[in-house]
């Protein structure tokens, strides 16, 4: 029963702090005066808006459709008046505003019409692949990949395993703890519709031993579905892996579950693996099973600036600042707050931005919880990031390169494959921000990468402008030389004509040989183009008799 | 509401490099007391009168440097430096001699190549070897350790005296000699029942006094090991192929046969070095096999250099040569980044941008 792990290389233990936010169930949230949905919350293209302000709409009702395969839809949260599309500030680590549609809840929460998959397992994967499409599903836990794009594997891959990522590894966050403890049996069941879509060999449930509770939940739904299902088997099994950060890592976890590493810059698709947060399989049920798009989700409030720490099932758009007074949130205190953990997530400088697909946790922290960084200290090589460093880089050689701005030794020692877990940061005793160094890098080498495609388009433009240019002289010159030639030509035969009217006409002057040069130039040219045209004539007359011959 | 931009992590560990130099300043205590009891007040004394030295190096050099002076003052990298060559220098090293060998450790070993985390050698080895290099007899001027026949070190005011010749002449006139390791090379020809006579310089192992003072350090070692100040593998690394250089080379029990293994890691620097000195990560490889590799050097050139070489100790010139190494190892054990071949982005990982 046992699965044998493979585990991965380094990963540190972080004070959990997840007791706090597991002492309610998940608690429902009032409906706030006005929700914000930022038209991108996932990663590809921004949605584009159907409607127009002024427009009722139901919820659940489409707002805007996906633009190209890698975007999703957005739901309406619930039933209201569109208020508002315009640019708004997003969670984002940019900071910067994008466009949203704000929509006026009317407080009825009138549900459109629900169109459920009534049997999954009759359906067609498209067929499915295209309701998760529909439904606005996107990866929950971490940058927000469209989900249905994940599903859409090339049709000469074979997916080996399915993999959902219950794991939940970053501290404070319990969201998928509490879905799983509460909602185990939608979990199993959107385990179950995406097994049918990638017809995967094993489905694995990866869940860290520090979830005891969640463990148990999920062990009795599968046991309750091989009693249910009996004429179906299912190949889900629940794996119970060690706590260690970050073991929840798309990369480590696959390496943990089953020895293979995904080959650098490509997808998992690549080893015949797919992996799936619990919170989207949770979704996937909900759209398929029950036709919701996704339109809410489970958020943990936690920190110690709040007095109710606590998962709340919230409606996208929500404004953060109607989730922090539920949960009690003391202002004075509150000094950091944080979208996602404190490993991976990111500081928001306000309190009126929107809940969005990938917010799985608000940590609202105060000073004494979260103080400032000392100063950094200078690198003393000890070796305990490289320790830590999940991906076996070398993070204080990438540092000495990405100070020293040696974009292209940090790309040698593979800056790229750092997965900016923050590991590396934690352990430092020089408390070096090393992973905002890594960024900056990565930042300047994408810039870089781009400035080059760009140089290479100029110079591409700039050889076809002189190709074009040098065309376009050839042909005048080829033009001009034409004209010459005939004018050429016209003149000549004009002065042969003359001059044998002038032999004819007067016969009285002297003889040819007289004639000025140019003249006898003229001369030559005519008797040039007359051998020029018999030659022609011979050719077409060779060329004919060719043709009778042939023919 | 002011809310901190910050980047994550937000989460830290809360070590930190001050207590990491603290700690290695702690584990030398078992070491400093053997040496204490077995030659005299004159380490002790030594000891502070080279972290006067140390912080007067460095407050100078900060203040040249422009940079803040309690910052700097606070990472007790100088003080770990001072400790460590005050613990290697004879007991009753004249005054100067600490003062020239710390300051050119600070001054130039450590800062001129840049300050803490940049300096390419280890600044105690650097400060020992210049030392060893131009004062080779007041280097080489050990007192006898108590219980060697007639030895009783000096008490604190001779000692004192001693150091600072300026503050008066000693009363007694102080003996010295060379150490065991000095004996075993420079007098051949003893045999076993002359090395281990009763009243010799040579104890049970190794050197009397001398194997105290090494299991002294190995217990501080330890204690840095068990609270994971250093990896294991720079000691472990260095102490094995001493150990199997010993076995390999040892020809009898005599002076000429090179000394068992146990007098090898019971003398001299040994465990000093393999555990504080080998270990500075800054001067040291850093990468797993890096480590193993690096202390293995160390080890190796250590007796090398005790056995063939003409200095009786080595530990000072083996760090320094394998400091040198130290980036070509880090080099070419680069570990396998996860999702590729091999540690290096090789070319054919990049063909893409060609
Ligand atoms: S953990 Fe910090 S001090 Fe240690 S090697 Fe890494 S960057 Fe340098
Ligand atoms: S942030 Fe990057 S370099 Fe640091 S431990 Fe994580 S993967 Fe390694």
């Amino acid at each position: 029963m046992n699965r044998k792990l493979f585990s991965f290389p380094g990963g540190i233990h972080p004070p959990e702090n997840k007791l706090q936010s597991l002492n309610l169930p998940i608690q429902s949230v009032p409906l706030p005066k006005r929700l914000i949905l930022p038209l991108q919350q996932h990663i590809g293209a921004p949605a584009k808006a159907i409607v127009n302000v002024g427009d009722q709409v139901k919820k659940g009702q489409c707002l805007a459709q996906p633009q190209g395969f890698v975007s999703a839809s957005i739901h309406a949260p619930t039933s209201g008046a569109i208020a508002e599309i315009a640019d708004h500030e997003i969670p984002h680590p940019s900071g910067l505003a994008s466009l949203c549609i704000v929509l006026q809840p009317d407080g009825e929460d009138s549900w459109c019409e629900a169109q459920p998959i009534a049997d999954y397992s009759a359906a067609k994967p498209a067929e499915l692949v295209d309701k998760i499409r529909q439904s606005g599903i996107t990866g929950m836990g971490g940058a927000g990949f469209p989900t249905s794009v994940k599903l859409s594997p090339p049709a000469d891959s074979k997916i080996e395993s399915l993999i959902i990522n219950a794991v939940e590894c970053e501290p404070y966050i319990t969201a998928d703890d509490m879905l799983m403890r509460e909602r185990a049996a939608g979990v199993i069941e959107g385990a179950l519709i995406l097994n049918h879509i990638l017809q995967t060999r094993e489905t694995l449930i990866a869940i860290e031993d520090n979830k005891p509770d969640a463990i148990a939940a999920m062990r009795r739904a599968v046991e309750a579905l091989s009693e249910s299902h009996n004429s179906q088997p299912h190949n889900i099994e629940i794996v119970v892996i060690p706590t260690r950060y970050p073991s929840g890592g798309e990369k480590q976890l696959i390496q943990n579950l089953t020895g293979k590493e995904v080959p650098s810059g490509k997808p998992p698709l690549h080893v015949g693996i797919v992996v799936q947060n619990t919170a989207t399989t949770y979704a996937i049920h909900r759209a398929i099973n029950h036709g919701e798009p996704l339109i809410s989700r489970i958020v943990t409030l936690t920190g110690e600036a709040l007095n109710k720490p606590g998962n709340y099932e919230t409606l996208l758009g929500t404004p953060i600042e109607h989730l922090l007074e539920l949960a009690g949130i003391d202002n004075q205190q509150l000094s950091r707050l944080i979208m996602g953990g404190p490993m991976m997530g990111f500081a928001l400088d306000s309190t009126a931005l929107p809940v969005v697909k990938t917010t799985n946790c608000l940590l609202a922290a105060t000073n004494t919880e979260y103080p400032e960084q000392p100063p950094a200290m200078p690198c003393i090589r000890c070796g305990a990031c490289a320790e830590a460093c999940p991906a076996s880089l070398l993070p204080q050689q990438l540092l000495w390169f990405s100070m020293g701005g040696e974009l292209d030794k940090a790309e040698q020692y593979n800056v790229a494959d750092c997965i900016e877990c923050g590991a590396c940061s934690y352990v430092c005793p020089s408390h070096i921000p090393l992973v905002q160094y890594y960024r900056a890098t990565k930042g300047e080498l994408a810039q870089r990468r781009a400035d080059l495609i760009q140089s290479d388009h100029a110079r591409d433009r700039f050889e076809f402008r002189e190709e074009r240019l040098a065309k376009e002289k050839a042909e005048k010159d080829a033009k001009r030389k034409a004209r010459a030639e005939a004018a050429a030509k016209a003149q000549a035969a004009k002065k042969a004509a003359a001059a044998l009217e002038a032999k004819e006409g007067g016969a009285t002057k002297d003889s040819s040989d007289a004639k000025p040069p140019s003249d006898k130039e003229d001369v030559v040219a005519a008797a040039l183009a007359r051998v020029e045209a018999k030659k022609k004539a011979k050719a077409d007359a060779a060329a004919k008799t060719q043709q009778q011959e042939s023919s | 509401m002011k809310l901190a931009k910050v980047t994550s992590p937000h989460l830290h560990d809360r070590s930190d490099t001050s207590h990491v130099m603290k700690m290695v300043i702690v584990a030398t205590l078992p070491g400093l007391a053997a040496l204490s009891w077995f030659f005299g007040w004159g380490v002790l004394i030594n000891l502070v009168w080279a972290w006067i030295v140390a912080l007067g190096c460095e407050a100078i050099v900060v203040k040249i440097r422009k940079r803040p002076l309690g910052y700097y003052l606070n990472d007790y990298s100088a003080l770990v430096t001072a400790t460590l060559l005050g613990l290697a220098l004879p007991p009753l090293a004249p005054w100067w001699l600490t003062l020239v060998g710390v300051g050119f450790a600070i001054i130039v070993a450590k800062h001129l190549y840049g300050g803490l985390g940049s300096n390419p050698f280890n600044p105690a080895a650097v400060g020992y070897v210049v030392l060893l290099i131009s004062f080779p007899v007041q280097m080489s001027s050990w007192l006898p350790a108590r219980g060697v026949e007639g030895a009783i070190p000096p008490g604190f005011i001779d000692s004192l005296k001693s150091i600072f010749p300026l503050l008066g002449n000693a009363s007694v006139d102080i003996v010295t000699q060379a150490t065991p390791l000095d004996q075993l090379k420079q007098r051949p020809g003893l045999t076993i029942t002359e090395i281990w006579q009763p009243g010799s310089a040579f104890g049970r192992f190794a050197g009397v006094g001398w194997e105290w003072v090494n299991i002294g350090f190995l217990i501080g070692g330890l204690f840095l090991l068990f609270r994971k100040i250093i990896y294991w593998q720079i000691p472990v690394a260095m102490l094995g192929s001493l150990t199997v250089m010993s076995i390999i080379f040892w020809g009898g029990s005599g002076s000429e046969g090179h000394g068992s293994p146990l007098f090898h890691l019971l003398s001299g620097a040994t465990m000093l070095c393999a555990f504080f000195i080998a270990t500075d990560p800054v001067t040291a490889a850093t990468s797993n096999r890096g480590r193993l590799i690096y202390g293995a050097g160390i080890g190796v050139l250590i007796y090398v250099i005790r056995v063939w070489g003409s200095y009786p100790d080595a530990a000072a010139f083996a760090v320094l040569l394998l400091n040198f190494c130290a980036p070509l190892i880090d080099y070419y054990v680069q570990p396998r980044t996860y999702g590729h071949n091999s540690g290096h982005n090789s070319d054919s990982d990049r063909s893409g941008d060609s």
